[in-house]
């Protein structure tokens, strides 16, 4: 197969529970891939945009923001509004009041309003309209690491979906313009929309769990979210020696469910003080003993993903 | 009494502080615990609750009574969501896009649109360990929108006044988080002095100025990082609440299930301290 002429593989890294790793995991992988002999490149994305922090890591050297606009929030002119009471009712997500500085018109709480418009039709003089919000930024930037597509949605803002849709898809299209040969995704928390976002269209996921009860409970739902979507999975068990039987637990579960457990990484303390160099965990500690898991995982991964050389 | 425990960053040890302040608060008052992370609710398998109810959560969707419809098109010019979209005489309707605002079936000029639930998800309720009263939201897998349930969630059960409800929300700080804190009177912020527990610390303080919810801080797993947190709590002038050294002994603890406070039982007393000092900042702002 040449590669060049078929499309970059996408490679989602998920966890179902937050803190499990999946970003310093992802960190390292950008410096193993950079390192890596006859590297072809590859193109990061972080997909956490309301918590995004593999910028932290992969040091960016300037930020060039594009604006991200996503939906738009009801405003209710003061001066035409009339007071008469025909928005409140039609609101299903109780953001309409009385203005607090003048009780004479009525108001749209904007951390409250869906942006579903319903006023707006209810309104008899026009007093509402819509208007569209920018929700974040987002950003292609160069690291030491190679190509990195990230975004940062404003605090307390929805759409978080749309916005992982759209860095995710810039960053395929950068990919096969520069013939790099892989996407990797830095995925979200949770299994919701911005998830399913992340996970849609990809073709291998890589599971980043830990041993215990919660770790495991929230695995068994995104798993069952990337068989939703048809997208093969893989496990890899961080942390692994903090509880042994807990390990134990996740191998026997993924046993029973045909998927295989890729590697284990045991607990390193020094894993935060890659966080606050601003490093990769695997370029500061190579030799570490989960340095060196990382390597396997990160090997097992791309020959998953059939990148290695013919 | 309603606090939430958020932290932007996931994996902080919400849930950790969340259920042990509900254990060390139920001997003082009635005390019902949410869990409002409701893609990865993970409270129940602290507080072991027996449930003793379950109910869907619906989202209300739009049915076409075709017999009526005169596919106008004007559902579809109303809706802002794209859930729904006329092929030739059909108007189709998609469910997973749908917020369920309804504007389509008062805009319908021929009444031609009935609203049917659509579940997306369960509420779960039962009492958990030592009476703590438990609720549950959970999303079903596939499902995009975590908001209505948390929404849902909260509206099962009314504030009142000699009540303590404790909201464990999900992580990150987007529209589920800002749902969860809605209504509030207080924000337990639980982060871990890393650079990415700062980075996403920040993220919340900036909602919650907006929201005008005081706040104070849990620092978790003190000690594996640095002090770079100090200094931003400084300028913004949040108080540090309490200190949860880092301890793998009681890492492996959690693990299995077990709660702080039976790990460490000294910590009832010292959360009952931080509930004191929350009512004191509560009772300051009002002043």
């Amino acid at each position: 197969m040449n590669a060049q002429n078929c499309r970059a593989k996408q490679l989602i890294i998920l966890s179902g529970k937050g803190g499990t790793g999946k970003t310093s995991i992802s960190a390292a992988f950008a410096h193993l891939n950079a390192v890596r002999i006859n590297s072809h490149p590859m193109v990061f994305v972080d997909a956490d945009v309301d918590a995004a922090n593999l910028s932290l890591v992969l040091q960016p050297d300037n930020l060039h923001p594009k604006e991200f606009w996503g939906g738009s929030l009801a405003e209710i002119d003061p001066e035409k509004c009339i007071n008469c009471g025909a928005c409140s009712p039609v609101c299903r997500y109780d953001a309409i009041f009385p203005d607090p500085n003048n009780d004479q018109v009525q108001w749209v709480d904007p951390i409250a309003c869906d942006g579903c418009a319903a006023c707006v039709y209810a309104c008899p003089v026009d007093a509402i309209s819509m208007i569209r919000q920018q929700e974040g930024n987002w950003f292609q930037s160069k690291t030491s690491f190679g190509w990195l597509f990230h975004a940062e949605l404003f605090p307390g803002r929805e759409n978080s979906g749309k916005l992982v849709t759209l860095i995710k898809q810039q960053a395929r299209l950068f990919a096969e313009d520069t013939q790099s040969q892989c996407v990797v995704i830095d995925g979200p928390p949770g299994i919701g929309c911005p998830v399913i976002s992340a996970c849609a269209g990809t073709d291998l996921g890589l599971l980043v769990t830990e041993p215990s009860l919660m770790g495991l409970h929230d695995l068994k739902r995104v798993l069952g979210t990337l068989r939703h979507f048809h997208v093969p999975a893989v496990i890899c068990i961080n942390k692994a020696d903090i509880y042994p039987e807990g390990t134990k637990a996740i191998r026997e579960f993924a046993a029973m469910e045909g998927i295989e457990v890729i590697g284990e990484i045991p607990y390193d303390e020094d894993i935060p003080r890659s966080m606050i160099e601003g490093k990769p965990f695997t370029l500061l500690f190579p030799d570490s003993s989960a340095g060196r898991a990382i390597q396997h995982v990160w090997e097992k991964t791309i020959r998953l993903l059939q990148l290695e050389e013919e | 009494m309603q606090i939430a425990v958020a932290s932007g960053k996931g994996g902080t040890g919400k849930t950790t502080i969340a259920t042990s302040l509900a254990l060390s608060l139920a001997s003082l008052a009635k005390v019902r615990y949410f869990d409002c992370d409701v893609e990865a609710p993970n409270g129940h398998l602290f507080l072991k609750p027996e449930f003793s109810e379950s109910t869907p959560a619906n989202i209300w969707i739009p049915q076409i009574q075709t017999e009526k419809c005169t596919a106008c098109g004007r559902c579809v010019e109303v809706c802002q969501f794209h859930a729904l979209a006329q092929v030739g005489k059909n108007i189709l309707v998609f469910p997973q896009l749908c917020h369920g605002c309804g504007s389509c079936t008062w805009n319908c000029p021929e009444n031609a649109i009935v609203e049917v639930p659509n579940p997306i998800g369960t509420l779960d309720r039962g009492m958990a360990m030592e009476n703590v009263e438990f609720l549950r939201g959970q999303l079903t897998i596939s499902e995009p929108m975590a908001t209505p349930i948390i929404r849902r969630l909260k509206k099962l059960e009314q504030p009142s006044p000699d009540t303590i409800d404790i909201y464990d929300a999900p992580p990150g700080a987007s529209c589920s988080v800002v749902e969860t804190l809605r209504g509030v009177d207080f924000a337990l912020l639980v982060t871990e002095p890393t650079p990415f527990g700062l980075h996403d610390l920040k993220q919340m303080l900036g909602i919650l100025s907006d929201m005008n919810i005081p706040s104070g801080i849990v620092i978790n797993r003190d000690g594996i990082g640095d002090d770079s947190l100090k200094d931003v709590l400084r300028e913004s002038n949040i108080p540090i609440l309490l200190r949860v050294p880092f301890d793998r002994a009681l890492a492996e603890n959690l693990a299995t299930g077990r709660t702080l406070v039976e790990v460490y039982p000294n910590y009832r007393d010292i959360l009952r301290e931080v509930y004191q000092r929350i009512t004191e900042i509560i009772g300051g702002k009002i002043q």
